[in-house]
């Protein structure tokens, strides 16, 4: 008899064969991580059903049983080669199969050349994802599977990482996408990243196989990649067994006594030791005088109403739960709720207001506000008074705990918001980048994955006594690392208060970034609903080292606060709805198109009762006709004009095809300008857009690249559909030098990415694809160059041609950079005049892309500020002293921008940083820009981009940004009042 | 403009009682390379220190998302300083700069950072550069020096890849490990003496390195062969690989790491690269042209020491990576290992290692272009190729990458 066992992330699979190659038995469980116990348990199962077996040949497979089997020195075959051995047996004429797993996705082409590929350490797209997605929904992942077959349209998701899908999703849910459109765009999410991180390049056709659990259970996943592989590929009845068969059929064939390896395996502790950390409670006196400290920060949530009737509302729509406060004209609690957001928090609200109508009758809101991610909707859908930023909302509630609060940590479903206070007003907020989760949601799903509620899963670790160091990183990260905790033999309870420790170390050394942790503030106050579990609680005190403030309504502070603001800024009565409007409370959504511009933006129209509308999904307010405080300055519109204002043209000397990304969005004028005095005709590649990523997905070789360079395989698929006579985009080295830095280089992707297109993108060879490398700093000698790299390709052109080419593009480049400069000089002027805020919106020239910057520039115009960009102010400094080896052409204008704020002393003028996801040198920009600025006293703000197509959180970040300068709406409301 | 006003210089004076602390990369050269420094006078600390600590150490003061060898070595410096050990006010640091486009040229400047967050900027931190990037009146690359210096790479270059080839035949277990260590201790007694530097002596010890590692005995047995490539750092120091070359050990292979010293000729080459791409001075010219001129008077001996003895293979000469590299990539492509580790991924397949990890820190930049971008071209060129790239980075876990590792042997051994 022989056994393959496979131990995967999540399950636990078994495949019996006899003489035969039909299985005799097969099993399949989830195994919770108690791997020696389920094993046992699945081998006792075997022997019982066949009593007469004593010995049997026994192999394992899958990650999670590597370690076991090496200790136990039982036979183990990887899993992908396990899933190759059974293919060939079952499925010998199969071309590729298309395995996912648990948390592994996993592509092997058969025929041909040979290739298995697996994700790499940073992918979602798995099963793990979809459970994630699944339980965001709440509902099962079948279910998702069920209800996407009704799905009308599909809505475009992240999937590189779970977080940044959450982000998107939770931004439509909270435009009120219907669930089944999501549930459809969620699994078309998957078969994009597998395509995006695996195919690397190689088409996918011919006999396509489906295995593993997803793919299993989710026929409309199947259904899904069928549609965008153009194939119509097979699910082998088994196809859950496949490692497993595998490694019974190619495993060594050593036998081992049944009873005595399944005793073996039962007792089984793994011999490796995991990092450990100090227990969260030395003993329980420890935990009492814990407890008890705490309870003093309790404040009654049953207030009564008092005699004048009084009652102000506050809600905060967040991400993954509605909280919803009621408070007395004395500022106490009178009524209060605390809701999963199933998705929709419209009728979670109304539920609230009936209840408290309920309640008290007679009831007199004077005013309410609401604020979070959903704080639009449930405005306009209940007619509240007022909206706040969330950073606002918390401070005023921290603020009535703690009046000499000076630092707020608001730990929520999925956000990280810390505020440092000075002078009682903001200074300074942290809000978590897209790629760091760490937060209550993240809690929750491991507790889920591994058959736990989060609040009996968190108290757990309480006792533990060697807690797992986890580290901090994101939740991708974050599964592998308990995968090797489990495998090290850790117990529940031990990673139970690793999560709860790496939830705080993620807070505090990936958002916060402190240096000492201990140095946070004299009065901290914590808050959101992740803080209600003890263990994270004592995490924090611990790992910060000083006793801080938890108010009992923790969970409810940004309704607590929303309540305080509408108190304080209200105008005496208030629209919000009243009992019979509730009664008669309608709700309809409807999808459509916006035809106002070329974006095309798919937006959620939402109804309410008696017309009010909320509209989302808009990149732009054009379809919300709003009126308000927009301004038109925008140098990146300007931008964008003079690159338009370089036209197509045609030459006798052919036609060159240049792709508009990276570096091109600043040189294209130089070398338009260089082919058309040449006389050949010039064009560009369209603008960036999904769909234009789509196409070139699948030549990328590397996933984690930033977005603007993955564009670039787009861009030359849609060059090539022009049969251009060439197609140019060189390598560079080196940049002009603007004589701001020690050095002029470019970033490695900028400088070689041409390489990679040439390497990967099959087509090019079909045409004359010129990247060879120049020198555009050596201008004395770049016609030589030129001419020769350019005799390679095309008949020889005389060098004074060449010369006079030469000049006239470099003229033009440098009269294309005056005009930016000059254009930034205007409009700094015009904010002076107009005392208008002025936001210097920093990155590289590729920022330019609306595929890539997502609208931002546009954004803070509607935030009523002017934008100038980095390279229009930064030949207004000289060179200067920075703390890093300034070296790279785009980034020395980074610092002397930063250096153009700290010196123009106009608290008007800030910075803010764009930077693509994936961007390595960023790394280093950002903290230096961030160091020159406050260093100069002044606010640094990062925007992390990459495809994500949620501005809702970059919208809170630039509020609270205004907010805390004085110049948002909230503060214009203050001077009013 | 870097800050270098504000730097604390290292002086003539500390030379003399300032212990310098170095982070270790590659643990057979740098064991040299510290003896090189001794013997010209400096007291050097090779920072052996591993574990979760420096990881920790390196996560609390660099940027979580700078490249993992950032955050390791100056990990491991700050975990040094804070152990107590050390009078902090008579220790150095030194930290290497190459001066390319990448972000190692600003590793440096990061450790300063770190060192002025937690209020020890008045410690000195020495820059190692060929560049002329930063200098200090107490250390100089002196002539004499640097010839030492790269005699002692270039030791430790023909140690590492002789272990390499003899470890998984050997008959008694640790008689390789125990020839290096001999080897080291025989080196820093001549280096005392100031003996085993000239080219005339250093091509003698080469050969009977050679002949004694030949002499150790062995049992011939089926190994899979295995070549490493990849970020440097990343691709010597067992820290930052999970300690790679032990565990392809463990699972049944030979390993083949290419050397330190065809890097050093890569990096004197490109300037010559870059001249002959965008035009530049004659002088300088003459300069790198001499500089790897004499580095490759080094290689050739070395190759010719392991010649001599068929059961090795010898690497191959720069020039044949250089026209190897010449097929997929341009010469201009040279910030972090540039063509150079593309070159190294072809040159191993072609001697008859055919499986390749190919190591770098998460999101290193060059090596989307380099590494993971070169791979179908490699392929296209040698079907027979197996490579696997693997990242690695703080969390980052030893599991997954051992998985795909084995994938890869498991596909090796069809």
């Amino acid at each position: 008899m022989r056994i393959g066992l496979d131990v995967g992330s999540t399950t636990l699979k078994c495949v019996v064969y006899g003489e035969g190659d039909t299985p005799l038995y097969q099993e399949y469980e989830r195994h919770y991580s108690q791997i020696p116990e389920k094993a046992s348990g699945m081998l006792t199962r075997i022997q019982e059903r066949f009593p007469q077996v004593e010995r049997a040949a026994l192999c394992v497979s899958g990650s999670a049983g590597m370690g076991l089997a090496e200790d136990l020195k039982i036979p183990f075959v990887q899993e992908v080669y396990a899933t190759r051995a059974a293919t060939k047996k079952y499925i010998p004429d199969a071309d590729v199969v298309i395995e996912l797993g648990g948390e592994d996705a996993k592509i092997l082409f058969l025929s041909g050349s040979m290739e298995v590929r697996m994700n790499g350490s940073c992918a979602g797209g798995t099963g793990a994802f979809i459970d994630q997605m699944a339980t965001l929904l709440s509902i099962t992942p079948e279910e998702l599977n069920n209800i996407a077959m009704d799905s009308q349209r599909s809505y475009s998701i992240a999937s590189r990482c779970g977080v940044f899908a959450k982000s998107d999703i939770q931004a439509l849910l909270n435009q009120g996408a219907q669930k089944c459109d999501i549930a459809a765009s969620i699994l078309v999410a998957v078969v994009n990243q597998t395509i995006a991180g695996l195919a690397q390049g190689r088409e996918i056709t011919g006999k396509v196989v489906y295995l593993g659990g997803p793919l299993t259970f989710l026929p409309q996943l199947r259904v899904a990649f069928d549609k965008i592989l153009g194939v119509e590929g097979t699910r082998p009845e088994n196809s859950l067994y496949f490692v497993a068969a595998g490694a019974a059929l190619s495993g060594p064939g050593e036998e081992f006594d049944l009873k005595e390896i399944t005793q073996r395996i039962a007792h089984y502790s793994s011999s490796h030791h995991y990092q450990a950390s100090s227990a969260l409670f030395s003993s329980q006196e420890e935990f009492a005088e814990f407890e008890a400290r705490h309870q003093r920060d309790t404040v009654p949530t049953d207030a009564p109403l008092l005699e004048d009737h009084i009652a102000f509302v506050g809600v905060d729509a967040g991400s993954t739960t509605v909280k919803a406060v009621a408070v007395n004209s004395q500022e106490e609690i009178i009524f209060s709720r605390y809701l999963p957001n199933s998705g929709n928090p419209v009728p979670l609200v109304r539920q609230f207001l009936l209840e408290l109508y309920e309640k008290y009758p007679d009831i007199q809101i004077k005013s309410a506000a609401s604020t979070g991610y959903g704080e639009e909707i449930i405005k306009n859908a209940f007619g509240l008074d007022l909206g706040v930023v969330e950073t606002i909302a918390h401070f005023t509630a921290a603020r009535k705990f703690q009046p000499d609060v000076d630092f707020i940590i608001d730990i929520g479903g999925q956000d990280i918001k810390c505020f440092q206070i000075k002078n009682g007003a903001i200074d300074n907020i942290f809000l978590n980048e897209a790629c760091s989760s760490g937060c209550g949601s993240f809690l929750q799903t491991f507790a889920g994955a591994l058959g736990y509620e989060m609040a009996d899963f968190a108290r757990l670790g309480l006792f533990a006594d060697s807690p797992v160091d986890l580290g901090s990183r994101c939740t991708v990260f974050m599964n592998s690392s308990v995968k090797q905790a489990q495998k090290d033999g850790a117990s529940i309870e031990n990673i139970s208060a690793g999560l709860s420790m790496s939830v705080v170390k993620n807070a505090l050394y990936k958002v916060i970034r402190v240096v000492d942790a201990k140095s946070l503030g004299q009065h901290v106050v914590v808050q959101g609903g992740t803080f209600l579990n003890d263990a994270v609680l004592r995490a924090f005190e611990k790992e910060i080292g000083q006793n801080v403030t938890r108010p009992s309504v923790s969970g409810l502070m940004g309704a607590y606060g929303a309540a305080l603001y509408a108190k304080e800024k209200g105008r005496g009565e208030s629209s919000i709805l009243d009992r019979r409007g509730l009664m008669n409370f309608q709700h309809e959504v409807k999808a459509i198109t916006c035809n106002g511009c070329e974006n095309r933006c798919r937006l959620t129209v939402n109804t309410f009762q008696g017309g009010a509308r909320y509209i989302a999904g808009n990149r732009c307010d054009k379809p919300l006709r709003k009126g308000g405080k927009t301004t038109q300055y925008n140098l990146y519109d300007y931008k964008r004009q003079l690159l338009d204002s370089y036209k197509p043209c045609h030459g006798p000397r052919g036609t060159i095809g240049i792709p508009m990304g990276l570096n091109m969005f600043e040189l294209y004028p130089f070398w338009h300008t260089f082919f058309r005095t040449l006389g050949f005709g010039v064009f560009h590649s369209p603008e960036s857009d999904r769909k234009l990523y789509f196409r070139g997905q699948h030549t990328i070789p590397s996933d984690t690249v930033c977005y603007p360079a993955k564009l670039l395989h787009g861009h030359i698929e849609a060059l090539l559909d022009e049969r251009p006579d060439a197609i140019f985009y060189p390598c560079m080295s080196y940049n002009l030098d603007e004589h701001l830095g020690d050095n002029h280089y470019n970033c490695p992707v900028v400088a070689y990415y041409p390489e990679v297109l040439d390497a990967n993108v099959a087509a090019l060879s079909k045409v004359k694809f010129i990247y060879d490398y120049v020198g555009l700093h050596r201008p004395k000698d770049f016609p030589k160059k030129m001419q020769a790299i350019l005799k390679k390709y095309f008949p020889p052109i005389p060098e004074k041609e060449i010369r006079a080419a030469s000049e006239a593009a470099y003229a033009e480049y440098y009269a294309h950079m005056g005009r930016i400069r000059q254009k930034g000089k205007e409009y700094l002027a015009l904010a002076q005049r107009e005392n208008l805020p002025v936001i210097i919106l920093s990155g590289r020239p590729y920022h330019l892309d609306r595929e890539v910057n997502h609208g931002i520039d546009k954004l803070i115009c509607e935030c009523g500020a002017v934008v100038v960009t980095e390279d229009s102010v930064s030949d207004q400094e000289q060179k200067f002293p920075t703390g890093v080896l300034n070296q790279w052409t785009y980034h020395a204008r980074l610092y002397a921008a930063a250096k153009y704020v700290v010196d123009s002393k106009d608290k008007r003028i800030n910075l803010v940083q764009l930077v693509s996801f994936g961007c390595g040198v960023d790394a280093i920009t950002g903290d230096e820009v961030r160091s020159i600025l406050e260093q100069g006293g002044r606010i640094y703000t990062q925007i992390k981009i990459d495809e994500i197509t949620n501005l809702g959180a970059v919208r809170i970040r630039l509020r609270s940004l205004f907010a805390a300068l004085g110049l948002g709406t909230e503060a214009a409301e203050n001077r009013e009042a | 403009m870097s800050d270098n006003a504000h730097r604390v210089e290292f002086t003539r004076e500390m030379k003399k009682d300032y212990t310098i602390l170095t982070p270790n990369m590659a643990p057979i050269h740098f064991e040299l390379i510290k003896n090189v420094l001794e013997s010209d006078g400096y007291h050097i600390e090779l920072l052996r220190t591993t574990g979760r600590e420096i990881v920790d150490e390196g996560l609390k003061y660099v940027h979580n998302d700078t490249c993992y060898p950032a955050l390791l070595s100056i990990g491991q410096l700050m975990h040094a300083l804070h152990s107590g050990k050390y009078n902090l006010h008579k220790v150095a640091l030194i930290m290497t700069q190459t001066g390319g486009g990448c972000r190692a040229s600003n590793y440096i400047h990061l450790l300063r950072k770190a060192l002025k967050k937690d209020g020890l900027d008045y410690i000195p931190v020495i820059s190692v550069n060929l560049s002329g990037l930063e200098s200090n009146p107490g250390f100089k690359i002196t002539l004499p020096l640097l010839r030492k210096a790269i005699a002692a790479l270039t030791y430790g270059d023909l140690l590492m890849l002789l272990k390499n080839q003899v470890k998984p035949y050997e008959i008694k277990e640790g008689a390789s490990d125990a020839l290096v260590e001999q080897w080291t201790l025989t080196l820093t007694k001549l280096f005392e003496q100031g003996k085993a530097f000239t080219q005339r002596e250093v091509r003698d010890y080469f050969q009977r390195i050679a002949k004694s590692f030949a002499q150790i005995p062995i049992r011939r047995r089926e190994k899979t062969k295995v070549g490493i490539v990849g970020e440097i750092y990343v691709k010597y120091s067992a820290l930052a690989n999970n300690h790679l070359e032990d565990f392809l050990f463990s699972q049944g292979c030979e390993v083949m790491v290419p050397g330190i010293l065809g890097f050093m000729i890569f990096k004197v080459d490109n300037r010559l690269e870059d001249i002959k791409l965008y035009g530049g001075s004659e002088a300088k010219k003459q300069v790198c042209t001499l500089l790897k001129w004499y580095f490759t008077k080094y290689e050739s001996d070395l190759i010719a020491a392991v010649k001599k003895y068929p059961q090795f293979t010898a690497p191959a000469p720069y020039a044949h990576l250089k026209e190897l590299a010449g097929k997929v990539i341009g010469y201009g492509c040279k910030m972090g290992e540039g063509w150079l580790l593309t070159a190294e991924m072809m040159e191993l397949i072609e001697s008859g290692y055919e499986n390749v990890v190919c190591t770098q820190p998460f999101g290193c930049l060059p090596n989307h272009i380099v590494g993971k971008g070169m791979i179908r071209k490699v392929k296209n060129l040698y079907p027979q190729a197996n490579i696997v790239p693997i990242d690695y980075d703080p969390s980052a876990t030893q599991v997954n990458q051992e998985n795909r590792i084995k994938l890869m042997l498991a596909v090796a051994r069809e």
